[in-house]
C-alpha cells in the first residue's frame, strides 16, 4: 500500500484491481442490506398492528358505489318553484345553469385553480330531465330560472340557447299543468308542505327543501297526500348521501362503538350570511314583487324587503335554527342509528348577538331523550361563533367524530377493548379507525400530516379529480327512483319523523315547557 | 473531479465518517423515497401547497395543475430512491450528491424557516433560518468537495473499468 505525503496512507488510489479493492468497492453495500432487512421489520409490524385493528374495526373497503342510473323513455319534465339561492343550487343539480353562473365559475376556475365548480358541473352526469316550467313571484329570479332552464348546452353567455321554460304566475297553476311531471319546491318554509301536497294532489312527484314542514297540522296532511297519491317524495336532506354517513352506520350497526348512549351536534357559524342576512337584490320593489303570494299562509305584514330577502329571521316565514339547522344534524344521526321521534325535548335560546329585529334565536341548545334506546340527543347552536364543535357519538367502547370525514378513538375505560388497550394493540390516543372520502383504501393509521391538511380542507380527493355534489346525487336518486317508481332515502317516513322533531323542539322553545311525544295516538303532547 | 481524486487522500477517521455521512443521507433520502412510492395515496400535493416565502406562488401552481403535479410526484419518489440509492452505494457517487442538492434546494425554498411563517404540516424542532433541511444540503455540500465513492463505493471499479 502506498503512503503519501503526510505518512497517511492512500485509501482513494486503487491500482490494480485485487481482493481489497473489491472489498473497498463493495464497503457501503452491507448498509443498503441493513435498510432493506430494517424496512422489512418494519413492514411487517405495522402489518400485524394492521390485522390485529381490522380484528377491532373491520368495515368494508369498497367506496360507495351510484345505483346505475334508470333510463326512461323520454325526458322527465321538471318544474321548479322558488329560485333564490338554494333554488339555484338544486337547478343546476339538474344541469341547469344561468349563462352568467357559467362565465363566473370558469373565471373563477382560472384565478384559483383549486376552484373546481365550473368542471364539477361541466363534467356532472346528466339526468335526461327537461326544465318545463319555472315559478317565482320576484320577476328577476323567475326571468333568471327561465334563462337556467333554457341552457341545456352549458354555455356562458352568447351561447346557444334552447327554449324558455314556461313561467307560471302561481304555483298552483304549474302543480295543475299537464306539462310537468315532477316538481322541486324551494320557497321559504311557511309555503314548503301546502305546495307539496297540492303537487301530491296533483300527482306529481315532489322534491322537497327542508324542514318538511312549517305547522305541526300540515305534516300530518302531507304525510297523507303522498301516501294517498303514491308520489316519489324526497326530502331535500343531502347529507344522505354523504358517503362518510354510510360507513358511520356500518360502524353503529357492527357494534364497534358499544353502548351509544349520547350524541351531540351543532351548529356553528359567525357571519350575516350564516346568519341568514342575506344580500337585497338592488332592482328588488314593489314593482317586481308578488307581495300577496309571498305572505300565503304567514301573518299580515306589510311590503318589507328584509322580510322577503332574509325571511329566515322571522317566525312568519321560518322554523328557526330547528327547521333549517338541527334538521341536517338530526337527519344525519337519524340515518345512521335510525333514532326517530324523540320522547320528550326541552329546548331554549335567545337573541344575544343579532339584535336587528329578528324574530328566532341565533343561539340555541336543545336536548332529546330516547328513554327507549337509553339515548340523549344533544344539539347546540350559535350563529355567532365559528368554534367547530363537530358531530359526536359517544358509546362506551369507543366514540366517533364525524363530518365528511369519519374518525374513532377508543374509550379508555372501554370494556371491549379492556385486554387490547392493556396489551398495547390499542392506543386510545390514536384512531382505531378514520375514514376519507376519495382514498382508496381504509386503514387504521393516518399520519399527523394527512390529519392537518383534511381538517384544513385540503384534502387529497382532490387528486382523484372529480368530486360529485351531495346535492346532485340527491337530485339523482329522487329522479332514479320516479323512473323505478320505487321511494327514495328521505322519503315521507323520515320526512315525517324530522318535521315532528323539529316542531317539538320549536314548540319546547317557544312555550318554555317540555314537549313529549305520544307514541300511540302519534300526537305532541305539551307538560 | 479527477484532481480531487487523484490528489487527495483522506486518514482513516476521516474516510470512515464521510463514507458514513454519505451512507446516512443515502439511507435517509432512500427512505424517504421508498414510503412515497409505497405509498398509492401520496402526492406532493399537500407540501407544495403549503409553500411560503419568495417562491410560494411557483410551488402552489405545480401542485394546482394536473400534469406537472403528476411529474413532480414522479421525480420525487424515484428521485429520492435512486439517489439514495446512489448515496449509499457509492454509485455515480458524484451525480447523485449534485441532484440531492438541487432536490433538497427545492425543500428548502419551499419551506424556508423564516421568522413569522407558519406551516400547516407541523415542524418537529425549533428552526431559525437554519434547518435540518438546510444542514443536509451543506453536509451534501462536504461531500461533493470531499468525495468518496471510489475510496468505498461501486464508482471505483467504474473508474478501474475506464482505464
Amino acid at each position: 500500500m502506498e503512503r503519501n505525503i503526510n505518512g497517511n496512507k492512500d485509501l482513494t488510489q486503487p491500482k490494480n484491481m485485487n481482493r481489497r479493492d473489491v472489498i473497498k468497492g463493495l464497503a457501503t453495500l452491507p448498509f443498503i442490506g441493513a435498510f432493506a432487512g430494517a424496512w422489512v421489520r418494519k413492514n411487517s409490524v405495522e402489518k400485524q398492528l394492521k390485522n390485529k385493528m381490522l380484528e377491532v374495526v373491520n368495515l368494508t373497503s369498497e367506496p360507495v358505489d351510484l345505483a346505475p342510473a334508470v333510463l326512461g323513455s323520454k325526458p322527465l319534465r321538471l318544474g321548479i318553484v322558488g329560485y333564490g339561492i338554494r333554488g339555484r343550487q338544486l337547478l343546476r343539480a339538474t344541469g341547469h345553469a344561468e349563462p352568467k353562473w357559467i362565465d363566473d365559475s370558469k373565471a373563477a376556475a382560472v384565478e384559483n385553480p383549486l376552484n373546481t365548480s365550473y368542471d364539477d358541473f361541466m363534467n356532472q352526469e346528466g339526468l335526461d330531465v327537461v326544465i318545463s316550467g319555472v315559478c317565482d313571484i320576484f320577476d328577476i329570479y323567475a326571468g333568471d330560472a327561465a334563462h337556467a332552464g333554457s341552457n341545456v348546452s352549458k354555455e356562458g353567455t352568447g351561447g346557444k340557447m334552447d327554449a324558455a321554460p314556461r313561467r307560471y304566475r302561481t304555483y298552483k297553476e304549474m302543480m295543475a299543468s299537464p306539462d310537468i311531471d315532477a316538481v322541486i319546491i324551494a320557497t321559504p318554509d311557511h309555503w314548503h308542505a301546502t305546495m307539496a301536497i297540492e303537487a301530491a294532489r296533483n300527482g306529481k312527484h315532489v322534491y322537497l327543501e327542508k324542514p318538511m314542514t312549517w305547522t305541526v297540522p300540515e305534516t300530518y296532511e302531507l304525510v297523507k297526500a303522498v301516501r294517498e297519491n303514491k308520489i316519489v317524495f324526497q326530502l331535500g336532506h343531502q347529507g344522505r348521501q354523504t358517503e362518510s354517513y354510510i360507513k358511520a352506520k356500518e360502524v353503529v350497526h357492527k357494534n364497534i362503538l358499544g353502548k351509544i348512549t349520547l350524541v351531540e351536534v351543532c351548529t356553528n357559524r359567525n357571519d350575516p350570511n350564516g346568519a341568514w342576512v342575506y344580500p337585497i337584490h338592488p332592482e328588488a320593489g314593489h314593482q317586481n314583487i308578488d307581495w300577496q303570494q309571498f305572505l300565503g299562509p304567514a301573518p299580515y305584514h306589510d311590503f318589507s324587503l328584509e322580510r322577503f330577502f332574509r325571511w329566515r329571521c322571522w317566525w312568519d316565514y321560518s322554523t328557526g335554527l330547528n327547521g333549517d339547522l338541527l334538521t341536517h344534524e338530526y337527519d344525519c344521526i337519524n340515518q345512521i342509528m335510525g333514532i326517530g321521534i324523540p320522547d320528550s325535548v326541552v329546548a331554549s335560546g335567545g337573541i344575544y348577538f343579532f339584535k336587528d329585529g329578528r324574530t328566532v334565536p341565533d343561539v340555541q341548545n336543545v336536548v332529546m331523550e330516547f328513554p327507549g334506546r337509553d339515548l340523549t340527543f344533544l344539539y347546540s347552536a350559535s350563529l355567532a361563533s365559528d368554534r367547530q364543535r363537530g358531530k359526536v357519538i359517544m358509546g362506551h367502547d369507543a366514540h366517533m367524530e364525524l363530518s365528511d370525514r369519519l374518525i374513532i378513538n377508543a374509550d379508555p375505560q372501554s370494556t371491549a377493548y379492556k385486554e387490547k388497550i392493556q396489551n398495547g394493540t390499542i392506543d386510545p390516543q390514536i384512531p382505531i379507525y378514520t375514514f376519507t372520502p376519495g382514498k382508496e383504501g381504509v386503514d387504521g393509521a393516518v399520519s399527523a400530516t394527512e390529519q392537518y391538511f383534511a381538517s384544513r380542507g385540503l384534502l387529497y380527493t382532490y387528486r382523484q379529480g372529480k368530486r360529485v355534489d351531495t346535492t346532485f346525487l340527491h337530485m339523482r336518486e329522487w329522479v332514479n327512483c320516479i323512473r323505478a317508481g320505487i321511494q327514495p332515502s328521505c322519503n315521507i317516513d323520515r320526512g315525517f319523523e324530522e318535521a315532528i322533531t323539529a316542531h317539538m323542539a320549536t314548540i319546547a322553545l317557544r312555550e318554555g315547557r317540555k314537549v313529549y311525544w305520544d307514541r300511540e295516538k302519534q300526537e305532541i303532547v305539551v307538560s | 473531479m479527477a484532481k480531487a481524486y487523484s490528489g487527495r487522500d483522506y486518514a482513516l477517521a476521516q474516510l470512515i465518517f464521510l463514507v458514513l455521512l454519505r451512507v446516512s443521507i443515502g439511507w435517509h433520502l432512500l427512505y424517504e423515497g421508498v414510503v412515497k412510492i409505497i405509498n398509492p395515496d401520496w402526492s406532493a400535493f399537500g407540501y407544495l401547497m403549503d409553500s411560503k416565502g419568495l417562491f410560494a406562488g411557483l410551488f402552489q401552481s405545480m401542485a394546482t395543475h394536473q400534469g406537472i403535479l403528476q411529474v413532480v410526484d414522479f421525480m420525487n419518489m424515484w428521485g429520492l430512491f435512486l439517489i439514495g440509492l446512489g448515496l449509499m452505494a457509492g454509485l455515480f457517487t458524484r451525480f447523485s450528491v449534485i441532484c440531492g442538492i438541487i432536490l433538497l434546494s427545492f425543500y428548502f425554498l419551499s419551506h424556508p424557516p423564516l421568522a413569522g411563517i407558519q406551516y400547516i404540516i407541523p415542524q418537529e424542532g425549533s428552526y431559525l433560518l437554519v434547518n435540518k433541511t438546510l444542514i443536509e444540503i451543506l453536509a451534501l455540500f462536504v461531500l461533493l468537495v470531499f468525495p468518496t465513492g471510489q475510496a468505498a463505493g461501486i464508482d471505483r471499479f467504474l473508474r478501474k473499468n475506464k482505464n
